[in-house]
């Protein structure tokens, strides 16, 4: 018994010493540092409490047992100090004030959406959610990768991201934390990596069939290898149009990386949109005939382009549904002109994209 | 994986008669299933033959199905509770194994479609069959004694919302075996969960068991309500109640006032899915993230009403077997009347990942530090009724002691969760997963063990066994910090709930110490179960009066087991720990009893339960034929039932003497 006890003390100290990436509390950014911090400061400052009480709580029915000699000390009516309760309520109170404070700046300094304070130029990423996989743009580089993140070390990382059909979290734990990424919406987050290394990401909102195969590798690299990186991905890539995403967008399970030279431009605007496929409304312009009244009776006949959910039905197992009846509410031979001419001011001052006609 | 998945779902068909029902949706090529059927359908065969052996269908529908007697739901909510925990706990196992294996590109033994069903039902269950159900039954039962009272307000509401609880679990448990259920996570967020990504009828099982249940928590909702603001003994103020009374109370304002947004929430879901409203989806301007703030505005107050009666019950227990009323009583109200307020206005922490901005999410990360204090008020108060006390180490004490260690490291963890850039780290994670069970299982599992050992005695004459109760507690006890403090280093390795199958090797060494805990704990599990057999077969030697622990409250002043009308007359209160004032006045019954009357049992509730049940059915499966028959069948039924004049009958005083006397001899 002794020995299988040592035997299983000796793994459990060997996994936690090796191999294991404690990537919450051993980041290689400086937004994950914060929160590590803020971490560690806050379990100290509660841990002024708890000790005492998980202390007292096993103390206190030991010392005070029904068995012990002298009994003397029972007082059967006690049940009422005011300066013990003075103590159970100021004590919390006082660790909670502190704690609050901190949480206010703290989350005020860590905004996601905050821009980094640092001096170095930020590289933008534009970071899509698929059926289960992440795409990534670099609107700057013109250029966007499968499952596969390369940042250069010490520039903050600016990143938008977006959804294509259910919600999901863009998650990184060694650079910091995560946000959602949402269909028709955009979300913002800014990190940084200041190590050069290999680092896991993944989407850490369950979203289905392909959920657990929904990771990425974020490739931290010096400046030299990440143009290096981009020159690789502008060799080796396809073409990233409308059609090819659209070709993209449909649900598969564990995808492997790969690489586009070029991508469409506003692309992303426009999956963010729903309107990447012709014949469908983007979602700005949805808002904007929403503002003018709505569409009134008319604008029944328009539904379908506003639809998009039930062409990327799945079943079970993650397989698209297709279905004939699906095509027949296809609107790509819909007059644009009669949607644009429902919008009274000028549609492209407030819409960045409207879905072009053949 | 290859993208060109091995399995389908059976096709979208329609047939006027079963709707879209065919055989394809019985899962007869899936083992693990038909196993369970098996094992089930051989279980309920040989209880069917039992009981028409042994000529028990006629007791079991006159004293437990048609009965209104409050106690006997109680009894019957904790018998579903327990039923429903060994089904959640078997998916809890199932998903820590396929974990423990599916390492480094091994696969395990669940498929993703497989997988995601447990671990949806495994939270749908282990919440609204499981906790629902016991923090249900034990107020049912203890707490009309404890404010001396013969039963609730509206006793045939009660036998209703226990049989609609019901009527959600067979639905629930049919999915196994007919169709699928949901594979969304217990919240079921759109869109995931709408008519494109959710196909097939397992979302609609979630939907339609939930729903119908949730009918029965709302009405049982306000039925505790009533009875406790209208049926307190004579005397009674409310600051003379006990404590489980006064927190029997807040939880059920909460429900009242929650459970409506989850029907409401539910509602829009459900016709979203039905006749295609854009409430939740993508298409039309629908948003997603409406639904997720109005199912956490009700999903942040259960997470209290499922704690809050369990602070009552530590509470009873701590004063009990410390010998000393229980410390700073009106600061322990005052906890928890702020903690009842406060549940409403924090649901935003569990999604500060959406994005809001920084003046949101410290505003919500704040308001949830504050509900910290009370809550920690209320553990100060408990150790502070030990302090000076006269300690009994009783196995509810035990777990008493075992719930305030554990639930204060829950407690801490949470607050760590409730700092928004901290969250934002951890969100998700299975950090995050180890915080709420350690909160769930350290505060409402370890107190309804502590509940069970507690009134047992009150509701069946005799003790539960102590050596099976004890290994119970302390393979629960050791087996939750095995199973669950390896997830809190998961969670600060990153490692994301729900998954199916991971690359990192190095994290399998911590799911094998899991399922390790999570062996003990099934340990802990059938301990008690044998406990519960063994006390039962020495009932006779662990026969115990009506007052076994010295206790200060009125329920102990009932007999053991407590006698249908629950107390011979009216008792006068004049404060708080009346039945301690009263053992110290040598209090005894006048012997002068008059009738009692009493409520007659119904089998309506049971009927219309039923008739819920096909309802949902249909629904499920789109028989439509089907719906409108049994729904109409449900409103006509209820109000023929409002017609039913004989409702009630007058125990003789004479009965009452015999009864009270026979107390007296034992």
């Amino acid at each position: 018994m002794k020995t299988l006890l040592q035997t299983v003390l000796l793994a459990v100290a060997a996994a936690t010493l090796s191999g294991c990436k404690y990537d919450v509390l051993l980041p290689a950014g400086w937004v994950g540092a914060q929160q590590r911090d803020l971490l560690v400061i806050s379990t100290l400052l509660m841990l002024v409490v708890i000790v005492p009480v998980i202390f007292m709580a096993v103390y206190f029915p030991l010392k005070y047992s029904a068995d012990r000699e002298d009994k003397s000390d029972y007082e059967p009516e006690f049940s009422h100090s005011n300066k013990l309760e003075a103590i159970v309520w100021g004590g919390p109170i006082v660790i909670i004030v502190i704690l609050g404070w901190l949480t206010w700046e703290y989350t005020h300094k860590l905004d996601p959406y905050r821009p980094l304070d640092v001096a170095a130029e930020p590289v933008e990423v534009e970071a899509v959610s698929l059926d289960w996989k992440w795409l990534f743009i670099y609107p700057e580089y013109g250029v966007a990768s499968v499952n596969e993140l390369a940042v250069p070390e010490g520039r903050p990382i600016n990143l938008r991201l977006t959804s294509s059909t259910v919600m999901n979290t863009f998650s990184v734990p060694a650079l910091g934390g995560m946000i959602y990424s949402m269909t028709g919406m955009e979300t913002k987050l800014h990190l940084i990596a200041d190590e050069t290394g290999t680092f896991a990401g993944r989407s850490a909102h369950y979203s289905g069939p392909g959920f657990s195969w929904m990771t990425f590798d974020t490739l931290s690299m010096e400046q030299g290898d990440f143009d290096a990186w981009v020159g690789k991905v502008r060799a080796e890539g396809g073409d990233l149009s409308r059609q090819s995403y659209l070709e993209l967008e449909k649900p598969t399970i564990d995808e492997p990386v790969h690489y586009y030279a070029s991508v469409a431009d506003g692309l992303f605007d426009r999956i963010r949109g729903m309107c990447v496929e012709d014949g469908k409304a983007c979602i700005d312009q949805m808002m904007m005939i929403d503002e003018q009244g709505g569409g009134g009776l008319d604008g029944i006949a328009l539904e379908p382009l506003f639809e998009y959910d039930h062409q990327r039905a799945i079943d079970g197992f993650g397989n698209l549904i297709s279905s004939d009846d699906l095509s027949a509410r296809n609107m790509s031979d819909v007059d644009d002109a009669y949607l644009l001419a429902m919008l009274v001011s000028d549609p492209d001052a407030l819409c960045r994209t409207t879905p072009e006609q053949n | 994986m290859a993208t060109e998945a091995l399995h389908q779902s059976p096709p979208e068909t329609w047939t006027p008669l079963f709707g879209r029902l065919t055989w394809d949706w019985i899962p007869y090529h899936e083992p693990i299933l038909v196993g369970t059927f098996a094992a089930v359908a051989l279980g309920g065969l040989a209880v069917l033959i039992l009981m028409t052996y042994f000529r028990l269908w006629g007791p079991f529908w006159r004293d437990w199905v048609t009965t209104i007697d409050h106690k006997k739901i109680g009894i019957m909510y904790m018998a579903l509770g327990f039923i429903m925990f060994v089904r959640g706990f078997a998916d809890a196992i199932m998903m820590r194994a396929q974990q423990a294996m599916a390492a480094g590109g091994a696969e395990g033994y669940l498929p993703p479609h497989h997988f995601d069903q447990v671990f949806t039902a495994h939270g749908v269950i282990m919440i609204f069959f499981v906790a629902m159900a016991f923090i249900t039954g034990i107020m049912n039962y203890v707490m009309p004694l404890q404010i001396g009272a013969r039963d609730v307000a509206f006793p045939f509401l009660n036998n209703f919302s226990f049989w609609m609880t019901v009527a959600g679990a067979i639905l629930v448990n049919l999915s196994l075996f007919v169709g699928e259920f949901a594979r969304v996570g217990w919240l079921a967020f759109p869109p995931l969960s709408g008519a494109s990504f959710s196909t097939g009828p397992g979302m609609d099982y979630y939907l339609w068991s939930l729903q119908i249940a949730g009918i029965g928590t709302t009405l049982s909702g306000i039925n505790m309500v009533a009875t406790i603001l209208k049926m307190r003994a004579p005397g009674m103020r409310l600051f003379d109640m006990p404590i489980f009374a006064w927190t029997t109370l807040c939880t059920n304002f909460l429900i009242v006032a929650a459970f409506p947004v989850l029907t409401a929430t539910l509602t829009m879901l459900t016709l979203d899915r039905y006749i295609g409203t854009h409430f939740f989806t993508n298409d039309m301007g629908g948003n997603a993230m409406m639904y997720v703030n109005l199912i956490w505005i009700w999903g942040h107050p259960e997470v209290y009403i499922l704690i809050l009666p369990i602070f009552g019950v530590f509470s009873e227990i701590v004063a009990t077997f410390s010998g000393k009323p229980i410390f700073g009583y009106k600061t322990m109200v005052w906890a928890t009347a702020c903690i009842m307020v406060l549940s409403f206005v924090v649901w935003l922490h569990h999604f500060f990942t959406m994005g809001s901005g920084a003046n949101v999410n410290a505003f919500f990360g704040i308001t949830t530090m504050i509900i910290a204090v009370p809550t920690g008020v209320k553990v100060f108060n408990w150790i502070f009724t030990m302090y000076k006390g006269s300690v009994r180490l009783e196995t509810p004490m035990l777990w008493t002691i075992g719930f305030i260690v554990t639930f204060t490291i829950g407690g801490m963890t949470g607050v760590l969760l409730a700092v928004p850039p901290v969250d934002f780290q951890l969100h998700n994670t299975l950090f995050l997963i180890a915080h709420f069970h350690n909160v769930i299982i350290g505060g409402v599992v370890f107190g309804v063990y502590a509940a069970v050992s507690y009134w047992w005695p009150k509701a069946f004459g005799f003790k539960l066994d102590d050596t099976w109760m004890r290994r119970s507690f302390w393979l629960w006890f050791v087996g939750f910090y095995f199973a669950f403090m390896p997830l809190y280093a998961l969670g600060l390795m990153g490692v994301t709930r729900r998954m199916n199958a991971y690359m990192d090797t190095a994290w399998q060494i911590y799911f094998i110490v899991a399922v390790f805990g999570a062996v003990l704990i099934l340990g802990g599990i059938a301990c008690g179960f044998i406990g519960g057999f063994v006390s039962v077969k020495n009932r006779k030697a662990l026969a115990c009066g009506p007052d076994p622990w010295n206790a200060r409250t009125l329920d102990w002043a009932t007999q053991s087991p407590v006698a249908p009308y629950n107390f011979p007359e009216d008792v006068q209160v004049t404060g708080r720990d009346m039945f301690w004032k009263m053992k110290q006045d040598g209090f005894k019954w006048s012997g002068h009893y008059h009738d009692i009357h009493m409520p007659k049992s119904t089998s309506s509730g049971f009927v219309l339960a039923v008739m819920a049940t096909i309802f949902g059915f249909a629904m499920i499966w789109y028989i439509w034929w089907l719906a409108i028959v049994s729904f109409l069948g449900c409103v006509a039924y209820g109000i023929a039932h409002t017609f039913n004049y004989d409702r009630d009958f007058y125990i003789p005083a004479k009965d009452v003497e015999a009864t009270e006397a026979k107390d007296a001899l034992a």
